[in-house]
């Protein structure tokens, strides 16, 4: 088997597991390249059909371009997609852009604490009504206990030591070094009630194996990673002011790939346009300890 | 234009430096990103410490302050001829399930000894366990030769010693390669100034040098049924059984078996989404299947090829164990089991030995299983579970054994143990020698009520159905002035059993605990029914066992694809049920239970 295809029927063994372990089950969709692939999985995994609900966390800092996006693809895909926010820290202008914040206390609120109280179902959401086509506030969110999140071990050091499937207590938090054994296609599956989990189903993947299985499949990916003529485009997507466009001409799909395979990104890491990340020590795994995804 | 990727794990004792090794391989194959190695030099500096090549790795703030590998990590490098994955797995005592995470990931292992320190306890018990998880290609990387000043007789008497160990295990290395990871000798490429006497391959070379690891597609299919789904958002009527190939080739208009139910169907179609419409698939691919029978089967079933040799079917297996939990594994106790997708309960019969990894002799023996400990095990379920044994099919002769939400110990399959004999029967003998017979006889209690005892059990498909034709026997055996008592599982649950939402395999207990309540009420002299939806035939076996001396009445409400086992009775499911209420009557008149003094 390819490395594609042996990839493809991990990623989907584990989203049937989490399918059939987990009774409250929500995938995270952050409409990046990473997250996109993961729906497209899922797609693989139960035959056309989603048959979870999709969570973004928008922080209102997002591209305006990812939103239109986002909700075309919803509706062309007939995804049954929440959308939850910090809309108390947004509205009072408690944010790194309203400068009142650093970048990495921005995330945790805009981020982490919309992520944690949406899941939850603590602070309102919005559901995507079909009939309409648009977003509507839920009437009674319902607190999830699986989360199945796209993020890969080569994005970062600590990342790497993610397994597929990951506890979080209460809290949660992430204890590092007490993590559950993994073999042989046996995950932890089984979850003290009170806890959630976690689910990883990308962890294998590289971000050339992301693009090129974007250009295997042809799946839709939105424009902003490719050069528009300005001689930049967008490696990692999040949030505008913390994010910058590389300099790059990769104008679609395979000169992405080849840009990746011997061109001048090949030593460079992915997340170097994500400004959080550098702001301490461990910026990403403080963050992470605490929630962010 | 896609590279082959191989999966490579790191093992060996604590300290022997394999994550220098490693941080050399990745520098010495420019696989750093640029921000990365400024990144932890900056770190180095900020902590007035040296820069050393472990701490590319040892990305966590944890690990820098313990100078151990907690977990297994992975990094990603290239050579010219293809693509890699190492995974670092941690050499401390401690965290052996992270070392075994990280091996079961892998194709191919290094594993490292210092030189200076010669092969140690963790070394030892990292090749038993490469070699239970299945992982025969290994090279030994000799470390810290420049401590030994690259002394040919210290490398000759390690790689003599450990190939000993290794032969009884039936592993053969495919190199021993002396190296220094903080001089970076023999990492890369050969070095001839430091080590003239050694003519293998550099550590990198032997990389290339690995195989890959093929999906078995000779064996015979196996597919652990992960899940049957039928979803009918826009117009989608397929029914699919879908799961991960283990081994072996199928194709359409093949006849299939599910075991251990023994259904028999063809397949009909092979489902995969987004691509090229599929005739046949194998091992490694996960698609669906659809049937040309609509059997009713439940995920953990296994599908296997009517052409092809079986999986065993017993309910007692004979196990190689290794036992990671932080309590010991004893007899008496529940655990989970999982086998491919099989969940089922078990339990821990016998502790044949104890195999001492580091020592690989065989330990006094002790009856319970602790930390760490590999040991010979027999093991029970409550049902009949469909295996292969490791010696036959590696990869669905292994199972897990979850103890308090976690996995707890990993095995592999030695053997089927015949046995007519079950846990559950030795404890019925025990518990009927021991109880003590009210002094009201049950001919006196059958004589004053007017009927005997029986436990009465309805069974359906979900929904219902059997509830409702229960609850109307209740009511009409009451208007007959019998003492009928009608107890549903969901009021069990919020009482008795409202404890089992902790447990890990509730159903197993639900009916357990079931069968102990009827046996008590049944010597009551009552009758008393229930409805239960979706069993088997095992678990009626275990009511109808639990529930001795008195009897049991099984009536089938409407279709019951899962039980096999003839019932007393079968009535529909329909709108009007008073035929078969009537019906179950006249089974009870006659079976004698009701003496119809109406009259």
């Amino acid at each position: 088997m390819q490395t594609l295809d042996r990839l493809e029927a991990h990623s989907v063994h584990i989203l049937r597991e989490s399918y059939r372990e987990f009774k409250s089950l929500v995938m995270l969709w952050s409409i990046g390249k990473d997250s996109t692939v993961l729906l497209w999985l899922a797609r693989k995994a139960f035959f056309g059909h989603v048959p979870f609900p999709l969570m973004h966390v928008d922080t209102h800092f997002k591209v305006p371009e990812m939103i239109t996006y986002r909700d075309k693809l919803a509706r062309d895909w007939h995804l049954d997609m929440i959308v939850g926010e910090n809309s108390a820290a947004i509205a009072a202008k408690q944010t790194f852009p309203d400068g009142k914040l650093t970048r990495v206390e921005c995330c945790k609120a805009l981020k982490s604490e919309a992520l944690k109280n949406s899941l939850s179902g603590a602070w309102p959401r919005k559901r995507m009504d079909h009939t309409v086509g648009e977003l509507r506030p839920e009437a009674k969110p319902e607190p999830f206990t699986g989360v199945i999140v796209g993020v890969r071990a080569d994005e970062e050091g600590s990342r790497s030591k993610e397994r597929y499937f990951s506890a979080r207590d209460r809290q949660h938090e992430w204890d590092v070094g007490d993590q559950p054994p993994e073999l042989w296609k046996q995950y932890k599956t089984d979850f003290a009630p009170g806890t959630h989990v976690r689910v990883h189903p990308l962890l294998d993947w590289t971000e050339l194996n992301i693009w090129e299985y974007i250009e295997r499949e042809q799946i839709p990916i939105i424009s902003l990673y490719f050069d528009r003529g300005e001689g930049r485009r967008y490696r990692s997507l999040g949030c505008y002011p913390c994010t910058s466009p590389v300099n790059s001409t990769a104008t679609n799909v395979p000169e992405i790939i080849r840009e990746l395979q011997s061109g001048r990104f090949a030593n460079i890491a992915e997340r170097s346009g994500r400004e959080q990340d550098k702001e301490d020590g461990g910026g990403l795994e403080t963050l992470r300890r605490g929630g962010y995804m | 234009m896609f590279e082959e990727q191989l999966s490579i794990v790191m093992a060996g004792h604590v300290d022997h430096g394999k994550s220098t090794v490693i941080g050399r391989l990745l520098a010495e194959t420019n696989a750093l990103p640029e921000g990365k190695l400024e990144q932890v030099r900056t770190m180095c500096r900020r902590n007035a410490r040296p820069f050393e090549y472990a701490f590319l790795l040892d990305a966590l703030k944890d690990e820098q302050s313990q100078g151990i590998t907690i977990d297994a990590a992975r990094c990603f490098f290239r050579t010219a001829q293809r693509r890699y994955i190492l995974i670092d797995a941690p050499g401390h005592i401690e965290f052996l399930k992270n070392m075994l995470t990280g091996a079961s990931r892998a194709e191919a292992a290094l594993l490292v000894i210092d030189a200076k320190e010669g092969i140690r306890e963790n070394t030892k018990r990292h090749g038993y366990m490469l070699s239970m998880l299945g992982l025969r290609q290994i090279a030994v990387v000799v470390n810290k030769m420049d401590l030994v000043n690259y002394d040919q007789t210290v490398y000759a008497q390690i790689r003599r010693d450990f190939s000993a160990f290794l032969e009884r295990l039936q592993i053969r290395p495919v190199s021993f390669i002396p190296v220094s990871g903080m001089q970076g000798v023999n990492i890369a490429t050969r070095s001839t100034q430091e080590t003239p006497w050694y003519q293998g391959p550099s550590v990198l070379e032997q990389i290339d040098l690995f195989q890959r690891r093929e999906f078995p597609q000779a064996q015979p299919f196996r597919l652990p049924v992960q899940d049957i789904y039928k979803f009918t958002a826009q117009g989608d009527d397929r029914r699919i059984v879908t799961g991960t190939i283990e081994t072996g080739t199928i194709a359409t208009g093949d006849q299939v078996i599910f075991q251990p139910s023994g259904k028999r169907s063809r397949v009909k179609s092979i489902e995969y989404f987004h691509g090229p419409a599929k005739t046949s698939a194998s091992a490694g691919e996960a698609p669906g299947f659809t049937l040309d029978t609509q059997i009713y089967i439940k995920p953990g079933e296994w599908m296997v090829r009517a052409d092809q040799p079986p999986l065993q079917v017993g309910t007692r297996l004979r196990v190689n164990l290794f036992w990671m939990g932080h309590d010991p594994l004893v007899r008496g106790k529940s655990y989970k089991l999982k086998l491919g997708a099989v969940r089922l309960p078990v339990q821990l019969v016998e502790v044949l030995s104890i195999v001492d990894a580091a020592e690989q002799g065989t330990a006094t023996s002790k009856q319970q299983v602790d930390r760490h400990d590999i040991a010979e095990v027999i093991l029970e379920t409550p049902k009949p579970v469909a295996f292969d044994l490791v010696s036959d099919i590696e990869q669905t002769g292994r199972l897990v054994i979850v103890d308090h939400y976690e996995i707890a110990g990993a095995g592999i399959i030695l053997a089927n143990v015949p046995t007519t004999d079950s846990t559950l029967a030795t404890h019925v003998c025990a518990r009927e020698i021991a109880w003590k017979p009210s002094a009201i006889s049950m001919a006196e209690r059958a004589k004053s009520y007017g009927h005997g005892a029986k436990f009465v059990v309805c069974a359906s498909r979900e929904g219902a159905p059997g509830e409702r034709f229960a609850r109307a026997l209740e009511r009409e055996l009451c208007h007959r002035h019998f003492k009928a008592y009608y107890l549903g599982m969901d009021n069990v649950a919020q009482g008795l059993d409202a404890d089992l939402g902790e447990h890990e395999e509730p159903q197993n207990e639900q009916i357990r605990r079931l069968g102990e309540l009827a046996r008590i009420m049944t010597d009551s002299g009552q009758i008393f029914i229930t409805s239960l939806a979706d069993i088997d035939d095992y678990d009626i076996r275990t009511l109808r066992l639990l529930n001795t001396p008195q009897e049991i009445v099984v009536i089938h409400v409407g279709d019951n694809p899962l039980l096999n086992d003839p019932p007393a009775l079968a009535v529909t499911e329909g709108a009007d049920i008073a035929p078969g209420l009537t019906a179950v009557c006249d089974y009870l008149r006659q079976q004698k239970v009701l003496v119809d003094f109406e009259i």
